[in-house]
């Protein structure tokens, strides 16, 4: 089976600064993959050029078996359906409440009758676990945590076949980030998703991830599942899994 | 594809064969069957799924939510045949389902709205110019405060300041005063002309512009141009939290932010609105020579004998009142941003038409006054 996602020698820069020089990393179908490496690595720079929020410089990436690079408007409308981007921070949209957040998409991209999309808002929005009191509040009357929440549904609002994560859990209190963390799998096992995440948080590391790329050095270091890393000989990745 | 059959054993049992493609793309087509079913009182329903091809959770989110509306009214519902893999998609869709919550309704009748709302538009202007008051002197202190520790004056950052909103101001500000000279000139000649009294049109260009004209244009283009931007700057800082992080380091944010903003414009002002009385008269110049045959020269010659030295004196002197009342509008509205980037676009708009309007009302007044002392 071709991985969803191929990205093959992504070269990056941000003016004279090189931060990518040759990135390859595949992501199958299915998979819970992160993308790790320290602060400043490039890796939410990558997810973005995977996503389309930002150009590359060299190498190619396939999505879903599309070349990104020089996509047709109707390819990049299909795929944008086809995925969804948690943002660290939630990235919602402030001038509607917390349910037209999560609906939008659904009232733009599907002909829905407005009291069924409602009802898969509610639905989205108990999955994420967000209290149902925060309904119908705006995003600036909502915590950090609970941002994440809706953002999470909004991002789930769509079935979306990949979904991205930036930083899932940071922010979020032990006891919500495992729930977050049991959630992700859960919806990846059960929707059949393909999860993408940036993340820091070990026990993400330990218990959501199937595989997993480093960063370093503006090269990929290490590429494989969590048992592979520990048995690796290089100090860099053991590092990472702090063992 | 998606189909649905309503299939009535008696007008209370209904048996509902549900067959293909069951997704949020096209559930909508079958939605009118559902809410029939919702609407007809049934003591017996089976949902028969043998033909589900495909379930999302959508679809699982509609049978889930079919079956126990039905439950909840007291009728026996099930769910059959279901293909075995999509169970698991049916039980995370029921675990998940929450019913719709009725919001305590705060509404009230009409006429105590209309009060209240009427109330509210009365008071609000006072509430905010008692605030605009007391940030006022708020600035005032900190301006005191530091005259006793000079050096402790953020002088770098109104240097910035000034060239930001002063000097790049220049060419918007010569373009406008060179065009308003030009206009008021060349409508002023026609009517000169026909009394013959041609040579007056430079008093009435240079009395007009140096008075009131060129410092009304350049405060209203600075209010638009520096109004708006302190307010989405402060704003902007205000919302990611940045003032807070000044205060707790001690750092005073009138003393960082308000202060040189206001200085700058203090300090700018009279001299834009010099360069606009220059460009204004200019303006005029070129208007007077081509339409009424008064040279640069006579020009000059005459503006030097008739006009009074007071006329500039009383536009440079209200230039950094203007900015003063400018940069504190600004801020101030800045610092009222709060919670969501939609409130940083609602200030900075109120911003520049609070900033244009006090320009205004407050050259009328000053005018008003001299013209009663009879400077």
């Amino acid at each position: 089976m071709s991985p969803l996602i191929k990205v093959r020698d992504v070269v990056t820069r941000f003016g004279d600064k090189l931060v990518h020089d040759g990135v390859s990393i595949d992501i199958k179908e299915g998979e819970v993959y992160g993308i790790l490496g320290g602060s400043g690595s490039g890796k939410s720079t990558l997810m973005r050029e995977i996503i389309m929020l930002q150009d590359f410089h060299g190498g190619s990436i396939e999505v879903m078996g599309k070349q990104i690079k020089n996509i047709s408007y109707a390819d990049s409308m299909e795929l944008k359906k086809n995925w969804a981007m948690l943002f660290q921070f939630g990235a919602l949209y402030s001038s509607l409440n917390v349910i037209e957040n999560v609906s939008i998409p659904l009232v733009e991209y599907t002909k829905l009758p407005a009291q069924m999309i409602e009802q898969i808002a509610l639905s989205k929005l108990k999955m994420s676990g967000l209290k149902e009191e925060a309904t119908y509040l705006f995003p600036s009357e909502l915590s950090g945590g609970m941002k994440k929440r809706v953002a999470l549904a909004r991002a789930l609002a769509m079935e979306p076949k990949i979904i991205f994560l930036d930083e899932p859990t940071s922010g979020l209190d032990p006891v919500s980030a495992e729930n977050f963390d049991r959630l992700i799998r859960e919806l990846a096992s059960l929707l059949k998703l393909t999860v993408v995440m940036v993340t820091h948080d070990l026990h993400t590391i330990e218990h959501v991830l199937d595989k997993f790329c480093i960063i370093h050095e503006k090269k990929i270091l290490f590429e494989g599942t969590r048992e592979e890393a520990l048995a690796s000989e290089n100090y860099v990745v053991r590092e990472f899994l702090k063992v | 594809m998606l189909n649905i059959e309503l299939d009535f054993k008696s007008p209370d049992v209904c048996i509902v064969h549900v067959s293909g493609v069951l997704t949020k793309d096209n559930i909508d087509k079958i939605y009118s069957s559902v809410k029939k079913l919702k609407q007809t009182s049934l003591v017996f329903i089976e949902l028969e799924c043998s033909k589900v091809t495909l379930l999302d959770n959508a679809g699982a989110l509609l049978l889930v939510d079919l079956i126990a509306f039905h439950t909840q009214q007291k009728s026996s519902a099930t769910l059959t045949n279901l293909d075995k893999s999509f169970q698991s998609m049916l039980i995370f869709a029921r675990k998940n389902l929450r019913q719709k919550i009725s919001l305590k309704s705060n509404k009230s009748s009409s006429i105590v709205t209309f009060t209240n709302n009427l109330g509210a538009s009365v008071i609000s202007p006072i509430d905010s110019f008692i605030l605009f008051l007391s940030f006022f002197g708020e600035t005032f202190a900190q301006f005191f405060r530091l005259m006793l520790k000079p050096w402790l004056f953020r002088i770098k950052a109104t240097i910035a300041h000034i060239e930001k909103s002063g000097a790049k101001a220049l060419p918007i500000v010569a373009l406008t005063s060179f065009l308003v000279g030009l206009v008021i000139a060349y409508q002023g000649a026609g009517q000169l002309a026909k009394f013959g009294a041609n040579i007056f049109i430079v008093d009435m260009v240079s009395i007009s512009v140096f008075r009131e004209l060129a410092p009304l244009i350049t405060a209203i283009v600075i209010a638009g141009r520096s109004a708006s931007s302190y307010t989405a700057e402060i704003g902007t800082m205000k919302i990611t939290e940045e003032i807070d992080a000044m205060r707790t380091m001690g750092f005073d944010p009138v003393r960082f932010l308000v202060l040189p903003r206001v200085m700058a414009l203090v300090i700018s002002m009279p001299l834009i609105v010099f360069f606009a009385d220059i460009v204004g008269v200019f303006g005029g110049m070129i208007v007077a020579d081509s339409q009424l045959g008064i040279s640069f020269h006579e020009f000059i010659i005459r503006a030097r004998d008739v006009v009074e030295i007071k006329h500039l004196m009383i536009g440079l002197i209200k230039a950094p009142f203007f900015g003063l009342l400018i940069a504190l509008i600004g801020c101030f509205r800045g610092f009222q941003v709060t919670g969501s980037t939609e409130s940083i676009g609602h200030y900075t708009t109120i911003s520049v038409v609070n900033a244009i309007f006090w320009v205004i009302a407050c050259n009328a007044i000053i005018s008003v006054v001299l013209t009663e002392v009879g400077i």
